[in-house]
């Protein structure tokens, strides 16, 4: 049977007329990592040891974590050397919520090291490889998980984001990724990052798909204080509803953003009135403010996070820590320290509170906003190495939604001339997700994202 | 020589005796277990794991809060304070910072009036042991509820410390109940900070912190010793700078173990994973705390008129203090049906009598009722018995009565002694005295 390119959901509907097994299609997904990741480099740990698992509602469906997520029994490395041997004693939350659902976990997929960046370039184990074009790279921090799912060595997969994370690997490799509010999905167990600002979330080829891992992963954990009450909906029901909205378009948004993508953006905005959205121009807070306060949140939190990397309980010591890990605890340990809180720390909490409110503003006129994932696509390996804040540029879009807690999905809405794919980003208000995919959902059954991913998959047959 | 005035602060930490851990499911209670038996992902900070505050914990602290005449605070956050130390397994203790459950309290104690800063809460640390050549940690402490009392420099003399801490041990442990409080295992731990001045109205430019003292003997004598130590350094003209001293119990002295220069920078900021809280007045105000030892103190002298130092004496053991109410109800009665009449006095013998016995008699309370009750009306048959046993001694003792009655009177400190040896209860002496004095004509 052709499984090639195949859904979540059109996959259960195979095994439910058992016209295929699990255990089949596990083996069908363990065959391609075999066949392509050499070459890309999206998986670090492949779990090849198939445990059935009939339970609604994956029904045996194998699904990849980013490698910052915990499982028992199979290692997990944050892509750093430091971890590069850790078997953690627990399943994250969102793993537990995976497998009491009939998931599988296929394997571990590579990142930035300690999520720190935007291409997979600073993992210890190798820079992932773009599947669009291997001397690019895929986006990041979860640029396996992208790079997995784009090329189908996966059906879908977990990743997480601070500030971009899922959306703009998602936007350079040409698929679905979703990252719901702060707070929605349990961070137990995911290897902290901007501990404000961390928040896991489902990337995969279609909305529908995306909206079914949201119903799973999501809802709140007594083991994370953080997380948020009200059950989520069922977002598998709410997106098919079909719904209108009015959306934004934030004139800063657009600034410094490659033409092409400009091009596309506006292809697709004809594409949602078509479907009768109605859209009305808004003011944000330039996205450039976010840069500063993410910076600073960011790095200080990490920098408090890492301190636990003693080499003493588990893993090894703080010499396996690479550059990119210690310039960032040595910046949030000085935007820490006596004397210099106030002037870093305690100002981008204020212009983080700036940043809410404005959105919040914005939310009272408009149901949702939308604007390009990335100002650029895919980047050449490499090309990181040349901009000390490289990660700040290129997720300047993601960072003030991030920091704002807000939901937000990046969908494929075309190539460029060069065949590299191009992602828009539609957020919504606070904890409004079912909005955001019902958006997309419908922009996806009136284009199927022109089809890009057939054209990708044809370099990567089975 | 100048004449210098004491000015000492404190710091006091608290093991609450809630169930589980500050932030997880763990057992608090972590004495006599195996080592690294008693602990989790998260209080072992592992990779992933997640703080969940302990509501008990929180209310806790919110009554030891209120007990010291702290004003409640609405709203209120955790913190991380960093620093690297083996026993730290996050490499930050989660703390409070500057939004404490509790602040601005005023305490009095023995008719003076101490400020409370603040009371705030946090977890405690691993432990290391030290064997041979190896350093081992055990975790089972790490993450126990611990509770952080700051005062004012308002104390001026040891004495008045020593005071002030048993008392707020007894508070603590008996009337609040939210401690085991036991100084030996370490659940309460005491830092004053100590500085000398010449004008009461200036604080000194420098403060000796004392750290870790268990034990209120040792804390007073650590004081005495600082004070005469900066006295002398003082003299000599010799300026004091901000240290950190230990205090070695079996020398008695104190020793420096940090000075300001090495100061740490917690870089403290708030704890991303606890939300903010927040507790509405209403709340607050509905936390009601029991009737302390000061109040306790006034409702005994007030309603049983007795010596307000043996109420003083009384108010340590909360059994003892429902054991003397309930045995003065009945002995209220007793007087009733039996036409005795009744008198303050009684009062008085009762509580004379509660204080002089040990909290394991009160425990058998029946029996001890009964000793009571044959103190305060020896029966006829009483004194019928007594005279019995006097009778045998002196018939045992022909000898001693022999010598007594050749004029070695005493001989008759050694009759009393073996009544007294018979009798097996407490009796007034004189009284057995003059029975056997009696005893004794009758047979010359």
């Amino acid at each position: 049977m052709n499984l090639l390119n195949k859904t979540l959901i059109e996959l259960i509907k195979l095994i439910k007329t058992k016209e295929i097994s699990s255990k089949e299609i596990f083996e069908y997904f363990i065959k391609r990592i075999k066949k392509y990741n050499k070459n890309l480099n999206s998986f670090i740990t492949i779990n090849e040891n198939f445990i059935a698992n009939n339970r609604e509602f994956l029904y045996g469906l194998p699904i990849s974590l980013k490698d910052n997520i915990c499982t028992k029994n199979i290692r997990t490395t944050a892509s750093s050397n430091v971890l590069k041997n850790f078997i953690s004693p627990y399943n994250a939350t969102i793993v537990e919520k995976i497998l009491n659902s009939g998931g599988i976990i296929l394997g571990k997929n590579n990142m930035d090291a300690w999520a720190h960046g935007s291409s997979t370039e600073t993992s210890d184990f190798g820079p992932t490889k773009n599947p669009w074009d291997k001397t690019r790279s895929p986006g990041g921090s979860s640029g396996g998980c992208t790079a997995a799912v784009a090329s189908y060595l996966c059906p879908a997969a977990i990743g997480t984001e601070t500030a971009g994370s899922i959306r703009q690997p998602a936007s350079w490799s040409g698929t679905v990724g979703m990252k719901p509010t702060y707070g929605r999905v349990s961070r137990y167990g995911i290897i902290a990052m901007g501990s404000s600002l961390d928040c896991p979330g489902p990337i995969t080829s279609s909305v529908e798909d995306s909206a079914l891992l949201l119903n799973i992963i999501g809802g709140i954990d007594k083991y994370d204080a953080t997380s948020i009450s009200p059950t989520p909906s069922n977002y598998l029901l709410e997106i098919n509803n079909k719904k209108t909205f009015n959306i934004g378009i934030p004139e800063e948004y657009f600034e410094n953003v490659d033409k092409e993508i400009i091009k596309n953006i506006e292809k697709a905005i004809q594409v949602l009135k078509s479907l009768g959205h109605k859209f009305t121009k808004i003011k944000l807070l330039h996205p450039k403010y976010a840069i500063s306060v993410y910076t600073i949140i960011q790095r200080a939190e990490v920098s408090s996070n890492l301190s636990r990397y003693d080499g003493i309980r588990f893993a090894n010591d703080r010499t396996f820590f690479g550059k990119e890990a210690k310039k960032r605890i040595m910046l949030g340990t000085y935007a820490l320290s006596q004397g210099y809180y106030d002037k870093y720390y305690k100002k981008a909490q204020t212009v983080r509170s700036l940043i809410i409110s404005d959105f919040n503003k914005v939310f009272k006129k408009v149901d949702l906003i939308l604007a390009p994932t990335t100002p650029t696509t895919a980047f050449k390996l490499g090309e990181f190495e040349k901009y000390p804040f490289f990660g700040e540029l290129m997720d300047i879009l993601n960072e003030p939604s991030s920091i704002a807690g807000l939901p937000s999905i990046s969908i494929p809405i075309g190539l460029t001339k060069s065949n590299l794919p191009i992602g828009m980003q539609i957020i919504g208000n606070y904890l409004n997700e079912e909005s955001i995919l019902n958006c997309a959902n419908f922009f996806q059954k009136e284009t199927n994202f022109f089809d890009i991913k057939k054209t990708l998959l044809k370099q990567y047959p089975d | 020589m100048k004449s210098y005035i004491p000015i000492i602060g404190l710091e006091i930490h608290v093991e609450l005796n809630t169930k589980s851990k500050m932030f997880c499911q763990c057992e608090a209670n972590y004495f006599n277990l195996e080592p690294n038996s008693n602990i989790c992902p998260v209080c072992l900070g592992l990779p992933g794991a997640l703080p969940v505050p302990n509501k008990k914990a929180i209310y806790y602290a919110q009554i030891i809060g209120k007990a010291l005449g702290c004003k409640l605070t609405t709203q209120s956050k955790f913190d991380r304070k960093h620093y690297f130390y083996p026993d730290l397994p996050k490499g930050y203790q989660i703390s409070q910072y500057d939004e404490p459950l509790a602040i601005n309290g005023l305490s009095e104690i023995s008719n003076k009036k101490y400020r409370i800063t603040r009371v705030h809460l946090e977890e405690d640390t691993g432990k290391l042991i030290h064997k041979e050549n190896k350093s081992l940690i055990d975790f089972n402490r790490s993450g126990v509820p611990l509770v952080e009392i700051v005062t004012e420099p308002d104390f001026h003399s040891s004495e008045e410390v020593k005071t002030f801490l048993e008392m707020l041990h007894l508070i603590i442990q008996q009337y609040l109940r939210v401690s085991n409080a036991n100084m030996e295992q370490g659940s309460m731990r005491l830092e004053p900070n100590i500085s000398l001045t010449n004008n009461i109205n200036r604080l000194p430019d420098y403060k000796i912190e004392l750290k870790n003292i268990n034990s209120f003997r040792y804390v007073k004598k650590a004081i005495d010793y600082e004070i005469e130590r900066q006295k002398k350094l003082l003299n000599e003209n010799i300026k004091i700078s901000f240290e950190t001293r230990g205090y070695d119990e079996n020398k008695n002295i104190t020793f420096s173990q940090r000075v300001k220069e090495e100061a740490k920078d917690y870089r403290y900021f708030p704890e991303p994973d606890i939300p903010v809280m927040t507790f509405d007045t209403d709340y607050l105000n509905s936390i009601k705390i029991p009737e302390l030892p000061n109040e306790k103190l006034k409702y005994l002298t007030n309603k049983y008129k007795i010596r307000e130092s043996d109420a003083f004496l009384l108010i340590k053991s909360l059994k003892k203090v429902d054991f003397f109410e309930n045995i003065s109800k009945k002995i209220t009665n007793y007087c009733k049906n039996n036409k005795i009449e009744f008198d303050y006095i009684t009062y008085q013998k009762i509580v004379n009598f509660i204080v002089n016995s040990k909290e394991q008699e009160i425990e058998s309370s029946l029996v001890f009722e009964k000793k009571i009750i044959d103190f305060l009306f020896p029966k006829k048959q009483n004194i019928g018995i007594t005279q019995q046993i006097i009778k045998n001694v002196l018939n045992k003792n022909k000898k001693a009565v022999e010598d007594y009655n050749n004029g070695k009177e005493n001989v008759l400190m050694y009759i009393i002694g073996q009544v007294l040896r018979e009798l097996k209860t407490k009796q007034n002496v004189n009284e057995i005295k003059s029975l056997i004095l009696n005893n004794l004509k009758q047979l010359q």
